[in-house]
């Protein structure tokens, strides 16, 4: 009875600041003005705590905000703009940082001032995340951090990277891994565009040369970074694989588009287009039941297959889409003319999509490392063979 | 077609607990000994479990108090028939439960239901639908069987085929061409002129026969409802079963999940368990991507049948997905058993067969996708 109660206070307090927000809400206000509002009045993630964006309550109100919010036709869409940050880096901060670090940093994320960049792949570690050789070392109540990471999405305009980096070469590889939060406009670090496959560089290489990181900058122990990591991947996958979208939207859309914009009438394209829809609709469905089962409490192994799916059918989608444009599909629009997006562009003609699209059972974990993820610890399935497990890492061949 | 109508896919109490008994009497019950003997006998059927089934109260379930059931939904349903699929239930309870019980609840005069539903509740009736007369799934316009009207009677001639059960149901639902159009009948099992005969099958536990009406005289009585709109009876119910099987498949490609995995984690090569290479834990993984997904489409079938605009979508979407996902998962098991899973002592292969069975059963994956794309207007 007392969690009856407790969840009308709730409800209660949650729609009180939301009617508190809205009716402040002028449509020729900066959206930036907005969500600060939103943020101050604990509605940007309501189950922090109240002074960081939350109201310390269940998660489940979220939804609530979310769609008042989207029915006044106030902005939300500082998620997307800052997908790392919003997506993983507040629940990365809130679970291993300070109340300073929580106070410095989720403010001016939740509203887009500050860009957010996430700072793991290096050349020679990308799955192999804990093989990273980037290092810092201390000094003082500094920190100093050499190395060079890759395909950094949106580094070139992130105020602040989320880092692991190697502090400790004499220990196995999991040990001795540190996580920072940098200052992206500190001296010594260089952003270099990488022009990717769709003309656009999303993507970056960065170099670091004796950058200083002050020791307040620090997320959890010295030693504890990869555990960190790991509460990042988490989110990052949760948020790649959970997205609720409407029925017949995202890429099947264009699909749709096309096959009727194209007058097919082709009874194998018909069974094709079909069997995509059907496996779209049934791959929706189920990220609508594990967020469900997740709201009520039972996570089961349909919150995890998510992000695997939704790389290999997006996909297969997408080279449809192009395919059912015939001809046509040959075209790009715009052409390969090399830019760097200033924001996390998830949409674009069929062919950049077709292209973008390719990276999808890369980025956020390969499929093939989903699928490792999901035999061994959803099926419970035996792991692969580790022959670097005990030792320092200085001593792993590597190349 | 606008956004799907959300439903509460996690479990009630009360279906989390139904789910709990119907497994634990499926285990002490029908163990895969059981289903083989069964499996060996040309009727498929035994009366005793059939009876206790229906005390378990699995008949009544979705048939409305006021005709004697329990008055739940299709939602309960689902919850055995998906436990049924997990231990290949043999009898015609598909036949009887699902199609024949929802022919007469949806096409029935108010009289009929009174006399003939409550007898299915119970358990004391076995009933079959005889319908198809082609086989590629288009079973409206396939229908050639007559029903001629002579003085107050009605005069059958046809023949059925796939009609499930169809040598040892008690009563005959089946649908023929009067001058007023398709019309569905009640046919007692020892009418004059009747004849069913039972035919093997690829899944030998599912039996099925092939019925012959030749100059089957019936009373006026014997129309179920009124002459003229079996079609639309006919596709609801063909909604319905597609979405029963659908859950039948969650369930047994479910099995073939859990054998693979525990087969995968005990069986050692190269000093390792298999389970360990990626060639075979990539395999599972998909599986359980598939199996996940056709769970999704599956419940939420289940949990929409009475919006009937929204059926159009559910049933063959479904049905296409659940079959694929079974098939698939029945193949890939019997390639990570490796020659055990082609032996006749192992289990794997009865779920093979039930998987490709079933795919075919009320129109295959393509034509599933057929009615998927008519829905969606594509």
């Amino acid at each position: 009875m007392t969690d009856t109660i407790a969840a009308d206070k709730a409800e209660a307090l949650v729609t009180g600041k939301l009617d508190e927000l809205l009716s402040g809400y002028d449509p020729s206000m900066e959206p930036q003005e907005f969500w600060g509002r939103q943020y101050d009045l604990g509605l940007a993630w309501v189950q922090y705590p109240e002074g960081f964006g939350g109201l310390g309550v269940s998660p489940k109100y979220q939804s609530i905000v979310q769609r008042r919010i989207e029915a006044a036709g106030a902005p939300t869409w500082n998620r997307q703009i800052n997908l790392l940050g919003i997506g993983m880096g507040a629940g990365v901060i809130s679970a291993h940082g300070t109340a300073e670090q929580m106070h410095k940093w989720l403010r001016p994320m939740f509203t887009t001032e500050d860009m957010w960049c996430q700072l793991f792949s290096e050349p020679g570690a990308g799955s192999d995340l804990a093989n990273l050789s980037a290092k810092a070392v201390r000094d003082g109540d500094e920190w100093i951090v050499n190395g060079q990471k890759v395909w950094t999405t949106l580094a070139h305009i992130a105020k602040w990277g989320m880092l692991p980096v190697r502090t400790d070469p004499d220990v196995p590889k999991h040990k001795g891994i540190t996580y920072f939060i940098v200052d992206m406009e500190a001296d010594g670090v260089d952003v270099r565009p990488l022009y990717q496959i769709t003309g656009e560089a999303e993507f970056n290489e960065v170099f670091f040369d004796d950058v200083r990181i002050p020791d307040e900058y620090r997320l959890d122990d010295v030693g504890a970074g990869w555990r960190v990591s790991m509460t990042t991947l988490m989110n990052e996958r949760v948020a790649i694989g959970s997205r609720s979208l409407p029925r017949g939207s995202g890429s099947i859309k264009d699909a749709i588009r096309a096959w009727r914009e194209y007058g097919h009438d082709d009874p194998a394209l018909r069974d094709e287009l079909t069997r995509l829809w059907a496996e779209w609709e049934a791959l929706r469905l189920t990220v609508e039941r594990a967020n469900q089962m997740r709201k009520a409490g039972i996570p089961g192994p349909e919150g995890s297959t998510g992000k695997l799916a939704w790389a290999d059918l997006n996909k297969a989608i997408t080279a449809f889409s192009v395919e059912l444009m015939g001809w046509d599909g040959t075209l790009y629009p715009g052409g390969y003319e090399l830019h760097r997006p200033t924001e996390f562009e998830d949409a674009g003609s069929p062919q950049r999509n077709f292209l973008r699209a390719r990276a999808n059972s890369i980025e956020g974990g390969t499929s093939e490392i989903m699928r490792n993820i999901l035999g061994e610890r959803v099926l419970g399935l035996p792991g692969e063979p580790r022959v670097d497990k005990d030792l320092p890492w200085k001593e792993v061949p590597r190349g | 077609m606008g956004d799907t109508p959300r439903v509460t896919f996690a479990l009630t109490e009360e279906q989390e607990m139904l789910r709990q008994t119907t497994r634990q009497f499926l285990a002490d019950r029908v163990s895969p000994t059981v289903v083989r003997d069964l499996m060996e006998t040309e009727t498929g059927f035994d009366a005793a479990l059939w009876q206790s089934g229906a005390e378990l109260g699995w008949h009544s379930l979705a048939i409305p108090e006021e005709y004697g059931g329990a008055g739940y939904t299709f939602a309960e349903l689902s919850v055995v028939l998906e436990e049924m699929g997990r231990a290949l239930f043999p009898g015609p309870f598909l036949s009887t439960v699902v199609m024949a019980a929802n022919a007469i609840l949806i096409g029935g005069s108010d009289s009929q239901k009174k006399e003939l539903l409550p007898g299915i509740a119970m358990g004391e009736s076995v009933m079959t639908m005889a319908l198809f007369e082609g086989s590629h799934g288009a079973v409206t316009d396939d229908i050639r069987m007559t029903a001629a009207q002579d003085g107050g009677d009605w005069v059958l001639d046809g023949v059925k085929k796939n009609v499930l059960f169809g040598h040892v149901a008690g009563t005959i639902v089946t649908a023929a061409r009067t001058p007023n159009g398709l019309s569905l009948f009640l046919v007692p099992a020892d009418a004059g002129g009747l004849s069913a005969e039972h035919v093997p099958t690829l899944d030998a536990i599912r039996k099925q026969a092939t019925v012959t009406f030749a100059g089957v005289r019936l009373g006026p009585e014997a129309l179920l409802g009124s002459e003229g709109t079996a079609g639309d009876v006919i596709d609801q119910v063909l909604r319905l079963a597609s979405v029963a099987l659908s859950l039948e498949q969650v369930g047994g490609a479910q099995w073939c999940l859990e054998t693979s995995v525990e087969h995968g984690q005990t069986r050692f090569q190269f000093g390792r368990a298999i389970g360990s290479f990626q060639a075979i834990k990539h395999r599972l993984a998909d599986m359980l991507v598939s199996v996940e997904h056709a769970k999704s489409t599956a419940y939420h079938a289940a949990r929409i049948v009475d919006d009937a605009t929204e059926m159009l979508v559910a049933a063959p979407l479904a049905k296409s997905v659940c079959s694929e996902a079974y098939l698939g998962a029945a193949s890939d098991t019997i390639q990570i058993l490796g020659g055990t899973g082609f032996t006749w002592e192992h289990d794997t292969h009865l779920y093979f067969k039930r998987a490709k069975s079933t795919s075919l059963m009320f129109g295959g994956v393509r034509h599933q996708r057929r009615l998927l794309a008519e829905a969606l207007g594509l």
